[in-house]
């Protein structure tokens, strides 16, 4: 018999018992649905946080205490204090070809306007924060060389801390904060900047660099250094040389005793794969396991069905079927239930990046190889655990068959 | 046509052996209608489905059109069942979820015949049996004789040398037994071998010979 003629047959068999194809099918279409839809949000996250990273800018060099592991992942970032605002000098001095160079000495402190208040990271920086870092003043202005030479108390606060502070103020400009124990000015607000699904970047206040050291922590040193480099092709060189020139700077002479690390948003990028990578490969398993499961409970139903067609088996058997079309009957029927789930599995998905996409603002980017290896692997569940139950028909012996009752 | 010598059939049962054919000889030639008849356990369904080769006899010869096909494998009797036997059984055994057509068409698809041929050869079928107005109707839509016309049917649509019926009215009442018996006969003369079994003795006189078995022994033989 062609295998047509086999589809046919099992189409009918497949529509007969609708209730029970349908739940057969749904652990199929939850396995398929889930590994499609699980890749689609780990691209969509890698993806998305590739595309934040890569438009802080690619000429950018971050210079931070600390020491960089092998897979340039700091570990003791922040904690130590080995980056001294000398750095900065060492590096202006030392280092040509840098468009900016921005030190940033960073804190979490309570800000406070009338009866509005929200604690936030207070970062002191330099006039060329804006250039460095590609923001801009959406009202007012940022601060000035005076602010930054008379450590001026003058704050540039972001989008949503702006809106957080001033909800009944409409006017937030020239007004004063508090920000610690000290008075500050509001001189301008930065255009938003949206979020990087790690951290707000619209959250933040921007106070001149010497008012932070003098004023608010006291210390001279900085949390990071932030260097543009005028031409983009240079920048493993212009890394190369300011990690010579800290090193010097510092007295250190063995780079495995290094106190710091200067990264790229390559590096950043490149670490940030791994770790998605491996997020992605995680949820894609955990959902490949509900696959398999959703196979056995075709293997289950198939094995029902075997038992309950029995004497259909040995009517088969004994108007002329051979081994071989009872075979293929039941192994053709197992393949179109998990092949029809494969298929709503894979719409389901394509719906469901789609709701993601829309009603979550995380990006789910539906891969064409994680529908193809669903679908394929759904296929081949059909045809593996189809197989037992019709091996199991196909050996029936129809004398026997055709007694049962 | 079936020649049968010393065909003996015993199952295995605990330590013992379960002897159902004790040694059955028969001969039946082409275009003969032989009725098989035998109280309940006496071994005539084992030998039908003997013949049949649904199932394999324990010892002993049976010659099918000259051919040994007493130990053939599984799918060697498939293929001879397929091209060669016709059956008929007491509970019509129609596939469910079929119309009619579909029913006689099952046979000739797996035999390999494409669609459009087979279907044209179903509906001769069916036209044979008087079934030509009831063609799309499913099993149980029709009624118990309509459904044994079908079967019969079936059992023709592949030309088929022998026809094998086990209590063909064994599940149908006298006057639609009656019919099916007609149409049976009327099978046999244009020239099918029909082997049935019943313990009906009205059913066995529309047969030209009746062979009473008992004990798996045959007894007795009756030409008409």
């Amino acid at each position: 018999m062609n295998i047509w003629e086999n589809i046919r047959n099992a189409l009918g068999a497949i529509g007969s018992n609708k209730m029970r194809s349908g739940l057969t099918m749904l652990g199929i279409i939850i396995g398929v649905a889930s590994v499609v839809l699980m890749v689609a949000i780990g691209q969509g996250t890698q993806k998305s946080v590739t595309s934040q990273l890569e438009s802080l800018g690619t000429n950018l060099l971050t210079i931070s205490p600390g020491k960089a592991s092998q897979s340039n992942v700091r570990f003791s970032g922040g904690s130590t204090s080995t980056l001294p605002s000398d750095d900065v000098d060492a590096i202006k001095k030392f280092v040509t070809g840098l468009s900016g160079i921005e030190p940033e000495s960073s804190s979490q402190q309570q800000l406070i306007y009338g009866s509005q208040n929200t604690r936030t990271s207070v970062v002191g920086t330099t006039t060329d924060y804006p250039s460095v870092r590609n923001v801009t003043v959406e009202y007012g202005s940022f601060f000035t060389e005076k602010n930054l030479t008379n450590a001026d108390k003058v704050v540039v606060l972001g989008s949503d801390t702006a809106e957080t502070l001033f909800v009944d103020d409409p006017s937030p400009l020239g007004k004063n904060i508090h920000i610690g124990n000290q008075i500050f000015t509001v001189i301008g607000i930065l255009e938003s900047k949206g979020s990087s699904g790690m951290s707000n970047r619209d959250e933040i206040a921007i106070i001149p660099l010497t008012t932070m050291q003098r004023r608010i922590t006291g210390s001279d040193t900085l949390s990071s250094i932030s260097v543009s480099v005028a031409n983009e092709g240079d920048i493993t060189y212009q890394q190369q040389v300011i990690t010579a020139v800290l090193m010097n700077a510092h007295g250190i002479t063995d780079s495995e005793d290094q106190d710091f690390s200067v990264l790229s948003q390559a590096d950043a990028v490149e670490t940030l794969n791994e770790v998605t990578g491996t997020f992605t490969l995680l949820l894609g398993g955990i959902a490949a396991i509900s696959l398999f499961v959703g196979g056995i409970g075709v293997m289950n139903i198939m094995l029902v069905s075997v038992t309950e067609r029995t004497r259909e088996i040995g009517i088969r058997k004994a108007i002329g079927a051979k081994k071989r079309d009872i075979l293929l009957q039941f192994l053709v029927e197992s393949t179109i239930l998990s092949v029809m789930g494969g298929i709503i599995g894979i719409l389901i998905s394509v719906l469901g990046s789609w709701i993601i996409k829309t009603y979550f603002s995380l990006d789910a980017t539906v891969a064409a190889y994680s529908v193809i290896l669903a679908f394929a692997f759904s296929v081949g569940v059909g045809i593996f655990f189809g197989l037992l139950p019709a091996w199991k028909a196909a050996k029936l012996r129809p004398i026997e068959a055709l007694r049962y009752e | 046509m079936i020649h049968l010598t010393d065909i003996i059939k015993s199952y295995p049962l605990g330590k013992e052996k379960l002897v159902i054919l004790k040694g059955i000889s028969l001969t039946i030639e082409p275009g003969e209608f032989v009725a098989i008849m035998g109280p309940s356990g006496s071994g005539k369904s084992t030998l039908m489905n003997i013949i049949g080769l649904l199932d394999t006899p324990s010892g002993g010869s049976y010659l099918l059109e000259g051919k040994e096909v007493g130990n053939l494998n599984e799918n060697d009797q498939a293929e001879i069942r397929s091209r060669r036997i016709g059956f008929v059984f007491q509970s019509f055994n129609l596939l469910p979820r079929m119309d009619a057509l579909r029913q006689v068409m099952q046979p000739l698809l797996y035999q390999g015949w494409a669609r459009p041929k087979a279907e044209t050869k179903a509906r001769e079928a069916l036209h044979i049996v008087g079934l030509s107005g009831r063609i799309s109707h499913n099993p149980n839509e029709l009624s118990g004789g309509q459904q044994q016309r079908v079967a019969i049917a079936r059992a023709i649509a592949t030309d088929p040398a022998i026809l094998l019926a086990d209590e063909p009215t064994g599940a149908l009442d006298t006057q639609t037994g009656h019919e099916v018996m007609d149409l049976l006969t009327t099978l046999n003369k244009q020239g099918k071998t029909i082997v049935m079994v019943t313990h009906e003795p009205r059913v066995a006189t529309f047969a030209h010979r009746t062979i009473n078995i008992q004990d798996g022994l045959i007894r007795s033989e009756e030409h008409k």
